[in-house]
């Protein structure tokens, strides 16, 4: 079975006679030990999907779904406090600006031996060295030291890893890493990538990797989950994802990688933006940017046929079948 | 001194040490300080400090003016009042009631003007506007108003004092700490705690409250000069502590009458309440340079 079932996620944002489905009907599926990919541009909903499954989508949001499974546990029936262990112990987050992840008022150590202590109920002298422990598994250097520093006297990659050292301390069995190295320069950027892929191997962790970079996913994520306007795309083996892309979107995402447009003075891009609340279309969320859209396009809306979301998946020469 | 010189710059101050840095580098502030903390030295040791009983009265020595002026004895070094009694015994004496009422009424103001801040600030649909809107009607009385009116119904004297003024302060703290915990609530540490499993009041009283306090310590600084203010204004007005408890707004209501005769019975208790405001807003004030900062000096 798989460790995290998601059915048609919806979360809505709005006015109840006119809502926005900033996440639109995604399902998901992670197994144990397993690194789920999402791409998409800003505001596909990669980031409030996750928010949606930790329960941290407040009023004015408004989260449905069929089905929210966690290692055997049924979040859509759990009780706040239910939740809050489960979630707490068990899925750990990482998020995108470090600096203002950890709370500037406590050391932290403080911050880090603060879960230790409520979820695995650690003590004295063996919360210490597990503390101690956890920052030398994030290769901090001089964890001792570093305990007693405030978030401020340290620097935003060392911030990065006290927060991972944080999400990985009760041994969760999912850790999801929303943009984790975006507010970070590139060195860094690939030392905190290497340290979490080798988290995840050492430790046989979960993980959904939310990120805008295709070229680093490629490389870890088994699978791919491509978002746009709240919707997945498609969704496929990462290698299968990057030889020949099916849907358009896709191919327009890694048509736009820089290694992709060697000798082009420009870069290729998708022309128009992601649709807000007001212009989204009736029919293929895409049609008003996809390059082979066609009147069926504008009519319907597809639905996620063998993981692609298209009337007209693109073939192996990534061009459109029609049939 | 090099090497100190290059260890102090290696070295990040401490969060307490970086304070006190800023905070003495006003004079002002420090004079404040000295003077306040003056005023805590007499009113905790007023009983050993005051020549006299403050309440105790010399029939044969009414309104003796002060030592400096014809006719003033060493006797009573700031002269006697209307009835006798030694004036800087109770002055003394005056401060320690003052620094009582604005004290309690301060932390009566302050603990639950956070707590409903915070619960506004978390629970915004209903609780929260529902709040929000009791502290309008609150602050939509003038404060001293609104004491008189409390004060009215429960009676004059020292415990409803402090729950009169206390009543009236509390709207600010309220707004003041929603206010601050809106601005923290949406960030991403909040979230994490969130994410680790926080509950909402381990959330409220652990992770934000702590990174509100700035504004909320100077408030309060400020707000004690405010209650001492009051104090005396309701004193004045026969409605604050009564006669014959040595309180400065008592003691110039009741030498109202003598302010021709013997100026100096108005006068002493009138500067006690000036010098005693005027130096908690200047330590206010440096509090609020040393706590905030954007207004903290570079360098």
């Amino acid at each position: 079975m798989a460790l995290l079932t998601i059915k048609n996620l919806r979360v809505e944002f709005g006015a109840t006679a006119h809502p926005f489905p900033a996440v639109d009907g995604v399902d998901l599926q992670v197994d144990r030990g397993e690194m789920l990919g999402i791409v998409g541009e800003s505001g596909s909903g990669k980031s409030v999907a996750m928010m949606a499954l930790m329960g941290l989508i407040e009023f004015p949001g408004l989260v449905s779904a069929d089905q929210l499974q966690f290692d055997g546990h049924d979040l859509l029936k759990a009780s706040a406090p239910q939740k809050r262990r489960v979630i707490g112990k068990d899925i750990a987050m990482v998020f995108q600006d470090a600096q203002s992840s950890l709370n500037p008022s406590y050391t932290v150590g403080y911050q880090i031996k603060e879960s230790l202590k409520i979820h695995l109920g650690l003590q004295g002298d063996a919360l210490q060295r597990r503390a101690i422990e956890l920052m030398e598994l994030v290769e901090i250097p001089d964890p001792q030291a570093r305990l007693n520093a405030y978030p401020h006297q340290l620097s935003g990659g060392m911030n990065q890893r006290v927060m991972i050292a944080m999400a990985i301390s009760c041994n969760p069995k999912l850790l999801i890493a929303d943009e984790p190295t975006t507010a970070l320069d590139v060195t860094i950027q690939s030392q905190i990538m290497d340290l979490l892929v080798r988290l995840q191997r050492d430790q046989q962790m979960a993980m959904i990797m939310i990120t805008h970079d295709l070229a680093v996913i490629a490389e870890v994520a088994q699978r791919i989950c491509v978002m746009y306007a709240g919707q997945v795309v498609e969704e496929s083996l990462s290698a299968a994802l990057f030889d020949a892309p099916r849907h358009p979107y896709t191919q327009a995402l890694l048509a736009a990688i820089p290694q992709h447009s060697k000798g082009a003075r420009r870069l290729s891009a998708l022309a128009g933006m992601v649709p807000g609340q007001y212009d989204r279309p009736l029919g293929c969320l895409m049609s008003p940017r996809c390059p082979y859209v066609k009147e069926a396009c504008r009519i319907a809306r597809p639905a996620l046929l063998q993981g692609v979301r298209c009337i007209t998946p693109l073939n192996s020469e990534g061009l459109p079948q029609h049939g | 001194m090099a090497e100190k010189m290059t260890d102090n710059t290696s070295q990040p101050l401490g969060p307490l040490r970086e304070f006190w840095t800023t905070f003495k580098s006003s004079k002002g502030t420090v004079i404040a300080l000295a003077i306040f903390l003056l005023m805590v030295f007499l009113a905790v040791f007023a009983g050993w400090v005051a020549p006299y009983d403050p309440v105790e009265q010399y029939r044969d020595r009414m309104l003796v003016p002060p030592v400096w002026q014809v006719g003033g004895s060493s006797q009573h070094w700031l002269g006697t009042d209307e009835a006798g009694r030694d004036l800087l015994s109770r002055l003394i004496f005056g401060a320690r009631i003052s620094l009582l009422i604005a004290s309690v009424s301060v932390f009566l103001s302050l603990i639950p003007g956070v707590v409903l801040g915070l619960f506004a600030a978390f629970y915004q649909r209903l609780l929260g506007s529902s709040i929000m809107r009791v502290m309008d009607i609150m602050l939509a009385l003038p404060g001293l108003l609104l004491a008189i009116c409390i004060i009215t119904i429960l009676g004059p004297g020292l415990i409803n004092t402090m729950l009169a003024i206390a009543v009236g302060t509390m709207p600010t703290y309220t707004r003041l700490t929603r206010a601050a915990a809106l601005a923290e609530i949406n960030k991403e540490y909040v979230t994490a705690s969130r994410v680790a499993g926080a509950g909402p009041l381990r959330l409220m009283f652990m992770t934000i409250l702590p990174n509100c306090m700035a504004p909320l310590i100077v408030n309060a600084t400020l707000g004690f000069s405010s209650a001492i203010l009051e104090t005396a204004a309701l004193g004045f007005l026969g409605l604050g502590v009564q006669q014959p408890t040595p309180e400065w707004g008592t003691m110039l209501s009741a030498a109202r009458d003598y302010i021709q005769r013997a100026p100096w019975v108005v006068t002493l208790p009138g500067l006690a309440i000036l010098v005693s405001v005027l130096a908690i807003n200047l330590m206010g004030d440096g509090l609020r340079d040393a706590l905030d900062p954007r207004l903290k000096r570079v360098g």
